[in-house]
């Protein structure tokens, strides 16, 4: 049946997204990156000194404008090879690091998760792959609604 | 693709500048005083709706006719401004700016494009839409052109009494009636999920979106929807024969419904532009359903679809409405796969479009285009269709025909800063509700009235019908004034169209303020002060009255009666100002009329 079939797979995913995300958490590193107050320094946190490129091989699905800035999905995927680590971050959040995802060897890079993003900004991810690098970018505005009435 | 436009076949008569527009305009009026006859004004009338078929099949486009069953005035805006990239491009173009880009045109033509001497013209000219008259255009043809198809963009089902009080139903019927085939929608999703839903499954033909989706929680939970798979509330695009070609119709709801609208009339839906599905979704059916063409019916805006058709390839032609563009010459962009058409066809019945396609070996090769104005005048009232909306109004028509106030002032609301009845509205906030400032939304639609026509009730509620009508008086800090005013200047002035909402400004009630429309978000509203010119400090509190908030219920009585008990005590509307911001860095803007600003 269609309707458990989907319901089994989402179960699933979350299953796996929490954990993905458990031991991460654990590692001194991402702890500090996940407390950083700025894009750089949790950048910094996470890669080291790892120059960083734009890549058009990561799809990076969040709305222009949220629905609701409490719960802002978004699904990134990317196409590059020896995926390890996929990063999230909201420029403008009191702590930019929203989520780590570590890719294992036969993980498919294509994860999904919600974010808070309490004000317009620019959200960003980052791939590292490959021992390198990879970032793709897009600006999400998160707005009152309505129409001012 | 490869289309061309074959040379406007329209039989243009003449092509006039301003001068001789007017003088035409002053001779026709005079001469159909003279006669006690209008039909002297009729330049193109025997032809205007003589469209001979071109090509190979035929779709005809209705968008945001706001649920008005009977014919009305409707006038253009006289401030449309275009930042960014889009300053001096259609839409972003009025009254003389856009007569200018077109390459001919007739008195009647300018009357229905643009707002000049709105007032005269209407008296010549007389209402326009009325679905009895828009029955017997599409017949009319349909039948030049067997197998049409009747598209609707939406903004259908709302926005007038009738419409409010049935939750939409006496628009579904009209609908069936008129034989819409295909439809897609926005303040369609301002009933609740369960009516939207009743009145899709009422509607006869094929309601789709490919942007409207259940969100990954409501699907956990098995709500209803199309596929359960994709999460498509909807059909995402239907395939039709047309004269033996397949013409795909991909639907795009609105998409920021959730966010313009309230959310918790539709909890378990998403919406969005969704740019790459769309993309990945044309290239399925290019690929599996070998469509001859594939149609876009958007209601994005016309912004929005502009940029939309310069990034997706596959589409031939986005049918667009939302922002209540008339445009009367079609809009070819191009893209990696070829070129898009984008049109949009104004709103409240008063245009038609008409989409006629030729097929090459290689799907679209070309096409006619042509918005026609619905001119009642000229479209005898198809007589089924008239019966139903007098059936359908009888049990409401006492209220809706309450008469209120004269108007010596001609009211209207469209353009991007207060119109004159946006004026009406704030003023009765204030008054009503006693406070120092008012604000109102800026919907794009709204009839116009006439100086000397009676305000009814149904005037009134063809401006404010609402499911969310509830007013609200409360105090506000000035920070929280400027915030509001920022943030939907924003909706409107972003240099990027994928971040606009449609929908003109707020309305303001008691306040000056000059507007940057080119400045950042946050430095486009300065020097806020009341109407005495004493400046709105951040940290001070105000009263200011409103109405349509969309986060959650406001306590107060519905923004029609608070309307409707102001006009009462009024008696007689003569607007001696309105109050509009100064304008800044806009100056040669063509999106403003010399005429009017």
């Amino acid at each position: 049946m269609k309707t458990l079939q989907r319901r089994r797979v989402l179960q699933a995913l979350l299953t796996v997204s929490a954990v993905m995300a458990l031991p991460i958490r654990a590692l001194a590193r991402a702890t500090d990156a996940f407390s950083s107050k700025s894009v750089d320094n949790a950048l910094t946190n996470l890669l080291g000194g790892l120059a960083i490129e734009e890549s058009e091989q990561i799809k990076f699905k969040i709305p222009d404008i949220a629905e609701n800035g409490a719960v802002v999905p978004v699904r990134i995927s990317t196409t590059l090879e020896d995926v390890d680590r996929i990063y999230l971050l909201i420029d403008k959040n009191p702590t930019p690091l929203s989520a780590v995802f570590e890719i294992g060897p036969r993980i498919m890079p294509d994860v999904s998760t919600r974010v808070k993003i309490g004000k317009s900004s620019v959200a960003r991810v980052i791939v590292r792959a490959g021992g390198k690098a990879y970032m793709t970018s897009k600006e999400v505005k998160v707005t009152i609604g309505g129409c001012g009435g | 693709m490869s289309s061309r436009k074959h040379g406007s076949s329209v039989s243009w008569s003449n092509r006039l500048n301003r001068r001789e527009f007017l003088q035409l305009l002053a001779q026709s009026t005079i001469a159909a005083q003279l006669a006690g006859c209008k039909s002297l004004s009729g330049d193109r009338a025997d032809d205007l709706y003589e469209v001979p078929a071109f090509g190979d099949a035929r779709l005809l486009h209705i968008t945001d006719t706001h649920a008005q069953l009977n014919p009305i005035y409707f006038r253009e805006p006289s401030v449309n401004l275009g930042i960014g990239d889009v300053k001096g491009r259609i839409p972003h173009l009025v009254g003389e700016n856009l007569l200018a880009r077109l390459p001919e045109y007739t008195p009647r033509d300018a009357h229905a494009f643009t707002f000049l001497d709105f007032s005269e013209g209407a008296e010549i000219y007389g209402r326009v839409g009325g679905f009895s008259h828009l029955a017997t255009l599409v017949k009319r043809l349909r039948s030049g052109v067997p197998g049409s198809l009747l598209l609707d963009g939406g903004d259908t089902w709302q926005g007038s009494g009738t419409s409010l009080w049935t939750r939409g139903r006496d628009m579904v019927d009209a609908c069936n009636l008129l034989g819409v085939d295909i439809m897609t929608g926005h303040w369609e999703f301002t009933y609740h999920e369960k009516e939207i839903l009743e009145n899709v499954a009422a509607f006869n033909g094929d309601f789709v979106g490919q942007n409207i989706l259940a969100k990954e929680d409501a699907l956990f939970e098995g709500v209803e929807v199309f596929d359960e798979d994709t999460g498509h509330v909807f059909q995402p695009f239907v395939v039709r024969e047309v004269h033996g070609r397949r013409i795909a119709v991909v639907g795009q709801g609105f998409p920021y419904t959730p966010i313009a609208n309230p959310a918790r009339f539709i909890p378990n839906w998403t919406f969005g532009i969704r740019e790459s599905d769309l993309s990945e979704l044309v290239e399925k059916i290019r690929s599996e359903e070998k469509p001859d063409a594939v149609v876009l019916l958007s209601h994005n805006g016309m912004d929005v679809d502009l940029k939309l058709a310069s990034r997706v390839s596959g589409i031939d032609v986005i049918l667009g409405g939302h922002t209540h563009d008339g445009v009367p010459i079609p809009i070819e962009v191009s893209n990696s796969g070829g070129r898009t058409i984008v049109t949009n066809a104004g709103s409240n019945g008063k245009f038609v479009g008409v989409l006629d396609l030729k097929f090459g070996v290689n799907g679209v090769d070309g096409y006619q285009y042509r918005l026609l104005p619905v001119f009642a005048n000229l479209l005898p009232a198809d007589t089924e269709m008239q019966a139903y909306i007098d059936s359908v109004r009888e049990p409401y028509i006492a209220r809706l025909s309450e008469p209120l106030a004269q108007t010596e002032t001609l009211l209207y609301r469209r353009g991007n800063f207060n119109g004159t009845f946006d004026q009406v509205i704030v003023d009765a906030l204030r008054a009503e509700l006693d406070t120092q400032f008012s604000l109102s939304p800026g919907f794009r639609w709204g009839t116009t009235l006439l100086p000397g026509e009676t305000i009814t009730m149904e005037h009134v509620l063809d401006q404010t019908c609402i499911t969310y009508p509830e007013t609200y008086a409360r105090n506000m800090k000035g920070a929280e004034l400027k915030t509001i005013l920022e943030s939907v200047a924003d909706n409107l002035f972003n240099n990027d169209p994928y971040y606009q909402q449609g929908g003109d400004m707020v309305r303001t009630g008691g306040l000056m303020y000059e507007c940057w429309p080119g400045a950042k978000m946050g430095e486009r509203i300065r020097n806020l002060s009341n109407l005495q010119g004493q400046r709105i400090e951040a940290g001070k509190e105000y009263s200011v009255a409103g109405w349509a908030t969309v986060g959650s219920q406001a306590p107060g009585a519905p923004i029609w009666d608070v309307v409707a008990g102001y006009l009462r005590q009024v008696d007689i509307v003569k607007l001696n100002n309105v109050e509009t911001p100064i304008l800044r860095g806009v100056e040669g803007n063509p999106g403003r009329s010399h005429k009017y600003c």
